[in-house]
Formats: C-alpha cells, structure tokens, sequence
C-alpha cells in the first residue's frame, strides 16, 4: 500500500527550518522514498513565519500536507506550533523547540502573544507534544546552531528514519568542522524522544 | 544519478544537459533561483542578469539568432515588461532552440497580482509545455528546445511557485553538445520585422500554429491515464498531482503541452468518460478552448478561480457529498499574533520610512524589501503598483493635483527597481518640468528576491568584477539638479534633507545610502546596543522603527534588544528620547 508520511516544518525566518527540512528530505532519499519538499521562499526577510511541507513514501503526488494530516509538526517556536497545530492529524506529534519569538505586530495589535504557550500545547495535545530545550542542549554541547539538530534527532526518532541516512544526511549538508559536533546534538535529540 | 532538485534547480539543469548556451533572466520570485543555479555550468553556460525583463528578452534573442541554445527566465509579471518583443519574435521565428520561463505565482506569495500566463502562449501564438514535478521540468526543457528548433518558434514553458519551488527526486544525465547551429547568417526577410516582411511572416505563423496542433495531439507529454469511466479530468501542470491524489481511480488526460489544444485527443476522451472535468489553476485556459469547440466539460463552475488550488479544495469540488467535516481546531489561531514579513534588523531602509511617517509624507511605492515600508508601525506607503511605477504616479499625482500636493509627496524606489524601470520616469520628470522628489533607496543590492548582482553592484551573475552605474551622475545627466546623498542610518539629515527637497519646487534625487546587511560578500562591523534600564521609562518610541530586534522585557516594564538579532544600526537608539538605548 502507498502510504504517505507527511511533516511540517513551521518556524521563523532565519531560524533554519529550510534547512533542517533539507537535511530531512535528503536523509529520506537516502532511504529509498519517494520525496517532495515544498516551501515558499525567495525573501530575504528575517522574522516571517516560514513553513515547509515535506511528504514522503513510494510515490507522492501533491507537495502540499492538508490540514489534519501530519505526522508530525516540527516547530521552532511555540506560537508557530500552535498557529499550525490544525494541520495536526489523530495520533500525530508535535516536536516543538522551548523558544518564545515575540512579533513586533503586538506592540501594535489587539493581539498579544500568549502568556504560557507551551502550557496551552500541553493542555491540547498532551503527550503527543514534545517540548525540547533544543537551545539549552545546544548551549551545553558549545554552539547554538547545534540546536536544529537536537530537534531533527527527536523527529527522525519518532519518525523511525535510519540512524545511518540521517547521519550521512547531516554529513552531507553541514560544513566539515561542525559534523562531530552535530552528531553528538543528533544523538542528544534522539534520547529525548524515549 | 538521483537528485533532490526545486523546479528552478532541474529547469537549469535541464538547460546544462540539452547543450544549452546562454541564460538571461531578470530576478524575480519564483524564478530567481533558475539563474543562480546557472552559474554552476559556467564552463558551458553564458548567465548573465540583465537590467530587465524585456532587455533580457531581447538578449535572448540575439543570442538564438547566433544559432545558441537559449533560455530566458522571469516570473510572470516580468513576462509584460518583456511582452513587447516577445509578440514579435514569434513572428521572425528563432535559429538556436529558445525557451522562455515564466515561473507563475498562483497565490501571490510574492507578487502583486496572480494573472496566468498560459494567455501569453495564445497571445503570442507559441507553443506551451507545463511541467508537473522537477523531473519533468528537466525533461521538458529539452523537449522545448527541439520544438522550438524543429518548429522555428520560441516555447513558453509555464511553471507555477509549487513546481519552482517544491523539491522532487530527479535521475540527472550527462550534457549533450547542440552546437550545430551557431553562427549568424544575414536573413533580412527572416530578422527584420519591418511591415513587408512581417506581413510574409504572419501566414507563416498561422501554418506553424496548425503543425503544432498536429504534434499535440501525437506528443506523449499528452497522455491518457485511463482508469474507471465515472470520472474523468483533463488537467495540466501541479494541478494533475492535485487530481492524482484527490481521486487515484479517475481517468485522466493529462497535458504536458496545453497549447495549442489535442482537440481530438480531448473529444476521443470525453466520449470515454461518463463526467468530464477541468481541473485547473487560476484562469479557465484550457477550459475555454474545450468549450469552444462544443464539448461538455465542467470546470470553474465548482473549481476556484482565486488562489492555489490544493488537493481538498479538488476533492471537495468534484464530490462535495462525501467529504467528511473538518477537523476541529484545538487552538484559537485568532488569539494569536500574526507573523508577517519584516525589514531585517539594520535594514538601511527602516530609518526612511520612520522619517517619511513623521514627515506625513504621501509615498509613492515600488517593488522591493522597501514595499514593507506600508506595515505599520512605519505605514508609510501610499501606492505599489509595478516594477518603477513610482515616480509616474507621483508625477501623476502632481499633474491631478498641483504643486501644493507635490510637496507633501514622494516616490520611493530601490536602486535595481530604478535600473530596470525607473530612469525613465525619472526622465519624464524632468522633461515635464514636475517638481516631482524621488528616494532612491541604494542597498547595493537586489535584495527582495534573494541579493542578486544588478549594474550598481560592481559584479555580474558569473561572479566577475564590473563597472558600476553611479547613480548621481546618471540622474544628473538627465537633468535633474539637485541630486544629494544621506546616510540612510542619520535620521535627522534624512528628515532636514527629505523635508528641504520635498519643498523644492524642482525635480530632486535623494539618494539614501547604505548596503543590505545580507550582502554575503561584505563585511559589516557589526556593533550591539543594549536599554540601560534604568533610563528607560517604558514609553515604545523605540518599538516604532518596527525592528524584530527591539521587543519589551519579559514583564513588559522595560524596553529589550535582542543581543543576538542587533547590528548596531542606532536606528531605534536615535529615537529614544531619553537616551537610554547605549552601545554594549
């Protein structure tokens, strides 16, 4: 049966959600899957909300995850996670960073951004949400652009992408001196999806 | 060899792999990226940026009469700048293969109007070939360039912002060398459209329109995918992965080449099915045409004219009855804060627009990062239009309304939007005797679609050192006299200089400097400020520049940099009227 597994990269610009969803589509290659990786860029603008959506299985057709369809949702921030949490399906997870991006939009708007937002993803989605102090991790490790990684273990655990494409992927995609580095934040991602 | 390649990604591959020689485009989303993915073949490839869509073109065309396999890129909208010479190439016909690349933007992520540009095909009477994944915009790159060698017409190829920028697994090949044609052979009855001879050419085209017909209806890239009879969908582009996943058992007929129409393919597959649909996106294209001809077809009766389409708007069109209700939201998306794109931290441009807002200024807009001037809190941005329409609307505005109004007002527009299509105006200006203040806003960039080189940056596309337009010295020679330079960091010579020219009575240049801090081969001497909180009384003026890195404390008490987001600017410590905000 063709079955297609969806997850959706959410996050802001300048984040590295392109590229963490780059790493993932090219370590699915590697497993042999049909892959489609769909997102809109093209600004350079830091701070927008960015997505990409990213399908795999032995053969996909639209690029495009529908609403209450992933797998999983892949978040860097935690207002994102829940602006896209409808595209959430039945049993899926979230994997969100512990990460609060306040918008300039709500020193101007009605809208505020929410007091305690992961409490609010907990509440709705209980243990299908994982919060990960991908940053803290990161910090420990001595680079906080490890903290991408610590994230990707977590999903490609739960999405039961080999170790060895993952690792090849990551080794493919990050400059030479950063490799061990990263795999270490892999490993540290992985343990924390149990 | 398998690849995960973007739409852009295997259109210039597939340019490398059929013998392909020169590429020109104007940068414009979603195409950009089919030109900076050029430069790689540079041993085999000639890439150059030009200043515009219809120069671009017209490069284009010389190079295909040199006997060079040609591609031309820009996204739709690029597609009328450049519309002149295309309806008329198609007339003198071409020599080495050419392809234009109109890369649609269904959805208008980055664009100001979504028209479809299957209608240039028509309009020009060219062939059209739409690609439904990466690996078919590869393969139809070189199918385009044999027909456009075989049939002497240039063809459109048609992708939309799903297939530019959506990755898929592509098989890559070796290059195959097509060199046979170069050289230019004088054929003035052929290259120079003047009446006579295009009154000859004319007939030609109408033959050539009827033997592109006749390959239509035999081309493989239109093919039947015969299924169960209930259903059945003529379908072209993303759209056809759309109606594959929506509805796996339907019949479908799905073109690779939707223009001109395989009528009697489409008439032979409409007696074959029980209901026939059109799924398309934007404009009935195809549609139209199949109604012409008598055939009952349903189509923007129950598909969206407006916007993208996706696979359950599909599956909802075409069997409302059994689609389960939608899934419910466990999170209020409306009591949340919306994200839009911003200007970066140490945007060069943040301080105009604050200046501009103070000043009450009526601002004529254009094209570029600059555009987001008009989200509050800067809301200084009055009119976008189109590439360079600035400053005719601001002379128009004058010529409405008179000088009194005129003083109250400026056009602003970036350094490339001024190259591609702002000199004229500015021209018109002068000539006209406005009293017209035009901003160019110099980032030494074309920054909205991703930083490419343009004729003021000093390289080209492949990465060479060139001369660059020296702006001042161009508006001078146009005749405007008073043309002044302002750092665009110095918020209170923006506003004494702004203010002074905006009074003039004469046509002024004001040119605001100061390069795009995303410029990657620049150095920037990057600095950090910091609120002393002690100054601080809370009051916001800071949070009015607009900047991603200046935000309230945790308890929303005190004004906060975001250390890691700050590039010195001072643009947010200039307005602090206590001076609390203090380099770290």
């Amino acid at each position: 049966m063709n079955e297609v597994k969806n997850i959706l990269l959410v996050g802001v610009g300048g984040q590295g959600v392109l590229t963490a969803s780059e790493i993932l589509s090219e370590a699915l290659m590697l497993e042999g899957f049909d892959v489609k990786k769909a997102e809109v860029h093209g600004m350079s603008q830091r701070g927008g909300s960015v997505n990409s959506h990213l399908r795999y299985g032995q053969k996909v057709y639209s690029p495009l995850i529908e609403e209450g369809k992933a797998d999983i949702i892949f978040s860097f921030e935690l207002v994102e996670a829940m602006r896209f949490s409808k595209y959430l399906k039945e049993g899926g997870f979230i994997v969100c960073s512990n990460e609060k991006i306040v918008p300039n939009s709500v020193y101007f708007g009605t809208v505020k951004y929410p007091k305690d937002p992961a409490a609010v993803l907990k509440e709705a989605f209980g243990k299908s949400f994982y919060l990960i102090d991908a940053v803290k991790i990161a910090e420990e490790l001595g680079n906080i652009r490890f903290a991408n990684v610590v994230l990707l273990g977590t999903v490609s655990h739960l999405m039961k992408i080999s170790d060895k494409s993952m690792k090849d992927a990551i080794g493919n995609m990050v400059p030479e001196k950063t490799v061990e580095g990263n795999l270490k934040a892999f490993q540290r991602g992985k343990e924390l999806a149990g | 060899m398998k690849k995960l390649l973007s739409g852009n990604e295997a259109v210039a591959r597939g340019f490398y792999e059929n013998g392909g020689r020169v590429a020109v485009a104007y940068p414009g989303t979603p195409s950009t990226e089919i030109l900076e993915n050029m430069v790689q073949y540079k041993e085999k490839i000639n890439s150059q940026w030009s200043p515009n869509e219809k120069v671009a073109l017209e490069v284009g065309i010389g190079s295909s009469f040199g006997g060079a396999r040609t591609l031309v890129a820009m996204k739709h909208v690029g597609v009328n700048v450049a519309a002149d010479p295309l309806l008329t190439v198609t007339y003198s016909g071409i020599k080495g293969g050419f392809v234009l690349v109109s890369a649609d933007d269904p959805g208008m992520h980055s664009s100001q109007n979504e028209q479809d540009n299957r209608y240039y095909a028509k309009f020009a009477k060219m062939p059209l070939l739409e690609p439904s994944d990466s690996g078919e915009a590869k393969d139809f790159v070189g199918l385009a360039l044999e027909i456009s060698e075989k049939y002497d017409t240039p063809v459109l190829l048609r992708t939309t912002t799903r297939i530019s920028h959506t990755k898929t697994v592509v098989e890559l090949k070796e290059r195959e060398e097509h060199d046979g044609l170069l050289g230019f052979e004088k054929n003035p009855s052929k290259y120079v459209m003047v009446p006579a001879n295009a009154r000859k050419r004319h007939p030609t085209v109408e033959e050539r329109s009827i033997k592109l017909t006749e390959l239509a209806e035999t081309i493989d890239v239109n093919r039947v995918e015969m299924n169960k009879k209930e259903i059945g969908v003529i379908t072209s582009g993303i759209a056809y992965q759309y109606v594959k996943e929506a509805f796996p058992e339907a019949s479908v007929l799905k073109l690779g080449m939707s223009f001109p129409l395989p009528i009697n393919k489409i008439r032979a597959f409409a007696e074959a099915v029980e209901t026939l649909y059109v799924v398309e996106e934007l404009e009935p294209f195809i549609e139209e045409m199949i109604k012409a001809e008598g055939i009952p077809v349903i189509g923007k009766e129950v598909i969206p004219r407006c916007g993208e389409l996706n696979v359950e708007i599909v599956r909802r069109a075409l069997s409302p009855e059994k689609e389960e209700p939608l899934t419910t939201e466990k999170v209020d998306e409306k009591s949340l804060p919306s994200r839009p794109p911003v200007l970066c931290p140490g945007c060069p441009h943040r301080g105009v627009f604050y200046t501009l807002n103070k000043l009450k200024a009526v601002v004529t807009g254009d094209i570029g990062c600059y555009t987001l001037g008009v989200q509050p809190p800067l809301s200084a941005m009055d009119s976008t239009i189109a590439m360079g329409a600035s400053i005719g609307v601001n002379i128009g505005l004058e010529k409405a309304l008179g000088i009194d109004f005129s003083r109250q007002s400026v056009a602003v527009i970036g350094d490339s939007t001024f190259m591609h299509s702002g000199v004229t105006g500015l021209m018109d200006a002068v000539y006209n005797k406005g009293s017209n203040t035009i901003l160019i806003l110099d980032n030494r960039i074309t920054a909205m679609t991703g930083r490419q080189e343009n004729p003021g940056t000093g390289y080209t596309l492949m990465g060479e050192e060139t001369r660059e337009v020296d702006l001042e010295a161009l508006a001078r020679a146009i005749g405007v006299e008073h043309v002044r330079k302002v750092d665009s960091y110095d918020l209170k010579a923006l506003k004494d200089v702004i203010r002074e020219e905006m009074d003039r009575p004469e046509v002024s240049v004001v040119i605001t400097y100061n390069p795009c801090m995303l410029i990657r081969r620049k150095k920037f001497d990057i600095k950090k400020y910091r609120v002393n909180e002690d100054k601080c009384i809370n009051c916001g003026i800071c949070l009015k520049v607009g900047c991603p890195a200046v935000v309230k404390n945790e308890d929303e008490t005190k004004s906060h940099i975001v250390e890691s987001l700050c590039t010195g600017c001072s643009v947010c410590a200039q307005v602090c009227p206590k001076d609390a905000i203090e380099l770290v």
